[in-house]
């Protein structure tokens, strides 16, 4: 009986970190422009730090062969031809971390050309090393209650 | 859970006592394979629209790493092609009755070889030149024609299926992780087995071949080296032969104590998180460095990836387990508590694998079109336009398979280390370390 609460316990606590509503830092959104060269097989910057609610602008120039940016989550692309620059402007309502990549076939790594972009607090991250944690603490906890 | 004997099922024990389905099965699969090869050295070097990339690293993969391996165990083996024209060669049949006298040279593998050493090899040398391998039509054709014939070499050689046993790069971590499968293949009463006189099951008779794997039924006791060739259930003149569906990891209860089974384990493990830093990762430098072999980047990444995987990780565990107290041997605890990673590696492959199949997937409509990437659309779907799939539940998935992978592993430490008398308490912090590093590398 007291194994079954405990197990019923954890799941309720797993189920308080995974989805309950964390508070939400008020930042005023901005406009925010990024210079990005993308070139066989890498962005640089590829790894992008937003707030909710900016105005994301990514001008990306293409150094080699023509490449594209699509961003994960977003649902949004650009194509640059080489020395030519493109401007892709969303904004940044998804809180959480998302890749970008390369959305035009540019050579063999192709599918490996990507880069990331976080919006906010990457709070999924955090649930799911709080979900561990919690694990830990569970197994531990059962460990020690048969010792 | 008890175990349910699913060849007490006619249809199923019919199904596998003849040769029929999996030879039809095979055929496909041969098929398939040599197309594999023609595409990767004759079709475009344009690999995402290459059948041998697109179906090899982005449909097979999946099938294999995502259902195959966690469900079915060796399931794969069961229907691989690889093994095939050398075993064809060997016998010098297709599916006549064995002939006791040896075509070829028939020896035994020498004992130094027999281990999972070579396969260790063999799949660090995949992995180390995997960037290439999995993008590059050609060298994956090149790749799959040498596995080929190694196989039929290795046939005309040595007994048996010495290449899958001892030397392909798939099938050793196939082999640890169909431990933690829920389908074995196990006797049902030894005491038959033990009475049983000329023991056709590993010797062979006019029902069928001996053990293709080399290994005898009635000691079988894990997942690890049957290959589920399903000979013994054919050759088994008492039916003392059954395929058992049963519960995760079953094989994990009685850990190994071998070290080559226990450096698999790390290769896996530290190979799915290498990559899904190198692959999957932001970091175009490290790319780079994987890409461009022979470069000095491309030898620092070498010895990055064999120092993370023979040096850091190793090290770590031992030292989380050397002060716990035990009179069993440091090796023997390393080895046994090593297992508690299976489950670990297992899950950490299917939470890469899930990003890069389910963001490439749409490559397999566009090149089942047109799989030369020669103009061709056979199905109307060769202008399939590339689109992510399901990339926002990609993120739970990952967390649950990493987690799921967490407590599964934990639970196997438990188990190892009450084998070998210790604490599990280094051995689950270690691997809580490790899920929480692949966490941050994924999401």
């Amino acid at each position: 009986m007291k194994s079954r609460l405990a197990l019923l316990s954890f799941l309720l606590a797993g189920l308080v970190v995974a989805f309950a509503p964390l508070p939400v830092q008020s930042v005023t959104p901005q406009a925010r422009t990024f210079q990005m060269d993308a070139r066989q097989f890498a962005y640089s910057p590829s790894d992008l730090q937003v707030n909710l609610g900016d105005t994301v602008t990514i001008q990306l120039l293409s150094t080699d062969v023509v490449h594209g940016l699509y961003v994960d989550g977003y649902d949004v692309s650009i194509e640059a031809d080489p020395g030519q620059i493109a401007t892709l402007t969303f904004i940044a309502n998804k809180p959480g971390s998302f890749r970008f990549r390369c959305n035009v076939t540019c050579g063999a790594m192709h599918p490996f050309m990507i880069g990331k972009i976080t919006v906010g607090t990457n709070n999924w991250l955090f649930r799911s090393l709080g979900l561990a944690t919690l694990v830990i603490a569970g197994v531990m906890t059962s460990i020690k209650s048969k010792t | 859970m008890a175990k349910i004997e699913l060849t007490r099922t006619p249809f199923i024990k019919n199904a596998l006592k003849s040769r029929y389905p999996q030879l039809a099965v095979f055929i496909i699969m041969l098929v398939g394979y040599i197309f594999a090869i023609l595409a990767g050295l004759i079709g475009t070097p344009v690999g995402s629209h290459n059948f041998s990339i697109v179906f090899v690293w982005i449909a097979w993969w999946a099938i294999l790493i995502l259902v195959a391996v966690p469900f079915f165990g060796r399931g794969w083996c069961a229907v691989c092609p690889i093994p095939l024209p050398g075993e064809w060669l060997q016998r010098g049949a297709v599916l006549s009755p064995p002939d006791k006298k040896p075509k070829w040279l028939n020896l035994r593998v020498p004992k130094m070889f027999r281990n999972i050493w070579l396969q260790n090899i063999s799949f660090l040398l995949l992995a180390l030149f995997s960037s290439v391998l999995l993008t590059t039509p050609s060298i994956t054709g090149i790749v799959l024609t040498t596995m080929l014939f190694a196989a039929i070499g290795l046939s005309t050689i040595f007994e048996r299926r010495a290449f899958c046993r001892y030397l392909c790069p798939v099938g050793g971590f196939i082999g640890l992780y169909s431990q933690a499968a829920p389908i074995e293949l196990r006797i049902n009463d030894k005491h038959v087995c033990v009475t049983c006189e000329g023991k056709p099951c590993y010797n062979g008779s006019s029902a069928g071949y001996g053990c293709l794997w080399d290994v005898f039924p009635g000691g079988l006791t894990k997942n690890t080296y049957c290959g589920l060739c399903m000979e013994c259930i054919r050759t088994c003149p008492h039916d003392n032969i059954a395929v058992n569906l049963r519960p995760f990891s079953a094989d994990l209860a009685k850990p190994s104590t071998r070290m080559d089974e226990a450096f698999k384990a790390f290769i896996m493990l530290g190979s799915a998180m290498i990559y899904a830093g190198v692959l999957l990762g932001p970091w175009g430098a490290l790319k780079d460095a994987a890409y461009n072999v022979g470069s000095s980047a491309w030898f620092v990444y070498v010895f990055i990836f064999l120092a993370i995987i023979f040096g850091i990780l190793p090290c770590i565990f031992t030292l989380g387990i050397v002060r716990t107290k035990s009179s069993i041997p440091l090796k023997h605890r390393f080895a046994s508590l090593s297992s508690t990673l299976i489950p670990l590696g297992l899950m950490f492959w299917v939470a890469f694998s899930l990003s890069f199949v389910l963001t490439n997937a749409s490559y397999i409509l566009a090149a089942l079109s047109d799989p030369l990437g020669l103009g061709w659309n056979l199905f109307g779907t060769a202008n399939t336009a590339w689109q992510p799939m399901l990339t926002s539940i990609l993120a739970p998935a990952q967390t649950l398979a990493l987690v799921g992978g967490l407590i599964w592993s934990a639970r196997t430490a438990q188990k190892a280390s009450n084998e070998v008398k210790v604490s599990s308490t280094p051995v689950i912090a270690y691997c809580f370390v490790l899920t929480s590093i692949m966490l941050w590398l994924l999401l």
